[in-house]
């Protein structure tokens, strides 16, 4: 899968690293630490940028490549920042048959950016996730821990417009 | 003991619609009138009929409350909890002139249905181990590792025709057997449960409702090969099913069903969680096996199979969780109950998740040999909104499109294969008149395209060469020679590829060209899409008979391309035209079509 890499600069502090650093000691002596690892720093950073792969790369003692490998294979790892606003719209069989693409057109014409990117306020940011298995409600989206299921298209900017702030 | 026990469903799709906040609500309020020593809520696993969710039961009733609002939390309350009046208003409805169901059993969408899998989902609390040992849970755990030897156990599993739920179809006994043939300081028992196919659902609700299940089948697994340590591979996208299996491990361990020395017989099993991160290609043993133990998770060749080589090169059985969730009624029921239910070849049940164009979406669970006709119509309620049924899509990415000629096809897994389709996990997207086979066929090219791992070539560059030619056929420069070349293409893929997720691609191309070539010739040779999807060769227009001369279409267009006077017919210039469907949305008239 593409990967698209954010060129946003790093901001990390040290109680983040210090975070990390605990993980990897948690972890360090488990057959196969590399994911559980990449998860739980994907937690703590929100995505995975070149300087948090470096760091797990050497705190467990691997070559980069390796994990750089592991972090561009997996869809749920992401190597571009989150927004405060975190959209994802299902596009699984059951939505796009529903007209999900319409969905996901619509947004990106409201907020002017594509699936995986970020807009450069830092507010929204969009993709487009598999299948979330609420294919009774389709097409669903959800913002943040907020599921919005039945949409149509008209109902999008409606939406959008209560995460102001 | 309680009076009445009001059960909510917690599954994803329910949730997804608000029935944390009606459990909150209707503790509250039940708390508020004093009758929490006599009303039982329990939060359960998904009921199957996601369509009308959120779903709430009232026992000993049995009434059906369908699309239940927190609003109308304190009116169930009042009227069916305190004066035992039942709310007819909120009742599930079968049709809106037939009468009101009260009874879950009577109703089409279950009374087909026969629930092995599911048979606790829905009934119980998946987060308490006491209820499912009420449901004779661990009962087949306790019989394997006192009464039977490992052989036994095989013998059975091998005798039930049980076959595997994930998609391939192997049977399950004769996997269990090899693992067991070979000798090792170190077995592993895995569970596929990264049920990556968009459109299905079932392994989630099985975890969601009923964790147990899964458990104690992987522990009579690891009996039967002689193995100690379980690893179950779960997507990450479900929490709730991942919380649940925590719960439920925990509790296992309490009460001795889990760790060492089970019914202080000696025998020992554990079983850890992994979580993963979003790849399709994981669903297929090898590609998961390698996932598991930390890598990227790319297939490799078998010979040898993970019975001889698996995880960390040891014998490993890997079965799917739907498989799982039936060893233990076999176990208890015995192996001729269950090759009682089914066809010659294809035994028991199969879960499908309905989905799509299909009035009653959800969760079930039918014979085999149950035809398509009946789980769409009688089950799903066919499709809605007066349009016709054009195809049903099985097997995800893997699978075809079924047309409504083979509509009473008995489903089964070598009948399916032989209409070009296949079971897959279970997914059965219902399509209609206004889904486009070559757009649905581009759909999951991209899919596969996306989800290739990139290890072997025809895969890699087969698949991506395949849908670029769907691009140029959807965007009206297709030639007639194009189809074959895609026909010749599908089939080189599929000889060639390394692993399922290849040799399978090319299915929904094929399926689609065999059975609906008349649309791809339409957009051949007419350069038209006939179910009005594919953008490059729509055009939208202006209906003279409907249009009043509004100017909100003008005034919404964002290149200018509509033209016209106040009150007057206006046009739209097709060359200026980007297709974005503003004006028709904003049309109060539905003067404005696609064509």
């Amino acid at each position: 899968m593409l990967k698209k890499i954010s060129t946003i600069p790093f901001s990390g502090t040290s109680e983040q690293e210090q975070m990390l650093k605990e993980v990897i000691k948690k972890h360090i002596d488990d057959p196969g630490a590399i994911m559980p690892v990449l998860q739980e720093a994907q937690e703590i950073y929100g995505y995975l940028p070149y300087e948090v792969q470096v760091m797990v790369a050497e705190g467990l003692n691997k070559p980069l490549e390796e994990i750089y490998g592991v972090a561009t294979f997996y869809s749920q790892f992401s190597l571009t920042p989150k927004g405060k606003y975190d959209i994802s719209v299902c596009l699984g069989t059951a939505c796009y048959v529903k007209g999900a693409g319409q969905i996901i057109d619509k947004i990106t014409q409201i907020i002017g950016i594509s699936a995986d990117e970020c807009t450069s306020d830092g507010k929204f940011s969009l993709n487009a996730c598999r299948c979330i298995g609420a294919c009774g409600l389709a097409p669903v989206m959800t913002i943040n821990d907020d599921v919005y299921g039945r949409l149509e298209p008209s109902q999008i900017p409606e939406i959008l417009a209560k995460y102001k702030d | 003991m309680f009076r009445s026990s009001v059960l909510v469903c917690g599954g994803t799709g329910c949730t997804s619609s608000n029935s944390e906040k009606i459990i909150e609500a209707l503790t509250a309020e039940i708390a508020k009138k004093g009758l929490d020593k006599e009303v039982n809520i329990v939060r359960t696993g998904c009921f199957g009929l996601c369509a009308e969710g959120p779903v709430v039961i009232v026992y000993p009733e049995g009434s059906f409350y369908s699309m239940v609002k927190v609003e109308d939390v304190s009116e169930i309350v009042e009227e069916h909890l305190i004066k035992g009046r039942i709310v007819q208003r909120l009742l599930y409805k079968e049709n809106a002139d037939a009468d009101t169901i009260t009874s879950l059993a009577k109703t089409n969408f279950y009374e087909k249905q026969k629930r092995i899998a599911l048979r606790n989902c829905g009934v119980i609390n998946p987060e308490v181990i006491d209820e499912y040992i009420a449901m004779d849970g661990y009962a087949a755990l306790g019989k394997v590792l006192t009464e039977m030897t490992p052989q036994q156990v095989i013998d059975e599993i091998k005798e039930s025709g049980l076959r595997g739920r994930g998609g391939g179809g192997f049977p399950t006994g004769v996997k269990w057997s090899l693992a067991a043939s070979n000798q090792a300081d170190q077995k592993y028992v895995c569970c596929n449960a990264d049920e990556g196919d968009p459109g299905a659902f079932m392994d989630r609700s099985v975890l969601e409702g009923d964790p147990h299940a899964v458990l104690e089948a992987m522990a009579i697994a690891g009996y039967a090969i002689g193995a100690s340590k379980g690893y179950i591979y779960i997507r990450a996208e479900y929490p709730i099913a991942v919380e649940r299996l925590k719960i439920a491990i925990e509790q296992a361990h309490n009460y001795g069903l889990l760790g060492d020395d089970i019914f202080g017989t000696g025998f020992n099993f554990d079983i850890n969680i992994r979580l993963g991160a979003g790849a399709f290609v994981c669903g297929e043993e090898t590609a998961l096996l390698t996932s598991i133990e930390g890598n990227r998770g790319e297939p490799r060749p078998r010979p040898p199979f993970p019975a001889v080589k698996g995880l960390f090169q040891k014998p490993t059985i890997l079965n799917n969780v739907e498989t799982y969730a039936n060893i233990p009624q076999i176990i208890l029921n015995g192996s001729s109950w269950f090759n009682s239910i089914g066809t010659e070849k294809s035994k028991g049940t199969k879960v499908f998740a309905l989905g799509g164009k299909i009035k009653n979406t959800g969760l079930v669970e039918v014979p085999m040999g149950t035809t398509l006709r009946e789980i769409v119509e009688d089950i799903g309620g066919g499709v809605p909104n007066g349009k016709k049924f054009k195809a049903a899509q099985t097997g995800g990415p893997s699978g075809g499109c079924i047309p409504a000629q083979h509509l009473d096809i008995p489903i089964d897994y070598d009948n399916l294969i032989s209409i070009g389709s296949m079971m897959g996990s279970g997914g059965l997207i219902v399509m209609d008149e206004t889904t486009c086979m070559v757009d649905i066929a581009k759909f999951f090219l991209e899919f596969t395209v996306d989800e290739s791992c990139g290890k072997c070539t025809p895969c890699r560059i087969g698949t991506k060469r395949l849908l670029e030619m769907l691009e140029k056929i959807t965007s009206g420069n297709g030639t007639m020679e194009d189809l074959d070349k895609m026909e010749d293409l599908c089939r080189y893929i599929k000889e060639n590829a390394l692993c399922g997720l290849g040799q399978t691609a090319p299915n929904p191309v094929l399926s689609t060209l065999n059975f609906f070539r008349d649309e791809y010739e339409a957009h051949v040779k007419d350069k038209k899409c006939p179910a009005g999807v594919c953008k490059s060769l729509l055009n939208y227009v202006i209906l003279t008979d409907k249009c009043t001369g509004c100017t909100a279409c003008a005034r919404v267009c964002p290149v200018n391309a509509i033209s016209g006077k106040v009150k007057e017919t206006h046009t739209i210039d097709s060359a200026k035209c980007i297709k974005c469907g503003a004006c028709m949305e904003k049309c109060r008239f539905g003067a404005i079509i696609k064509q």
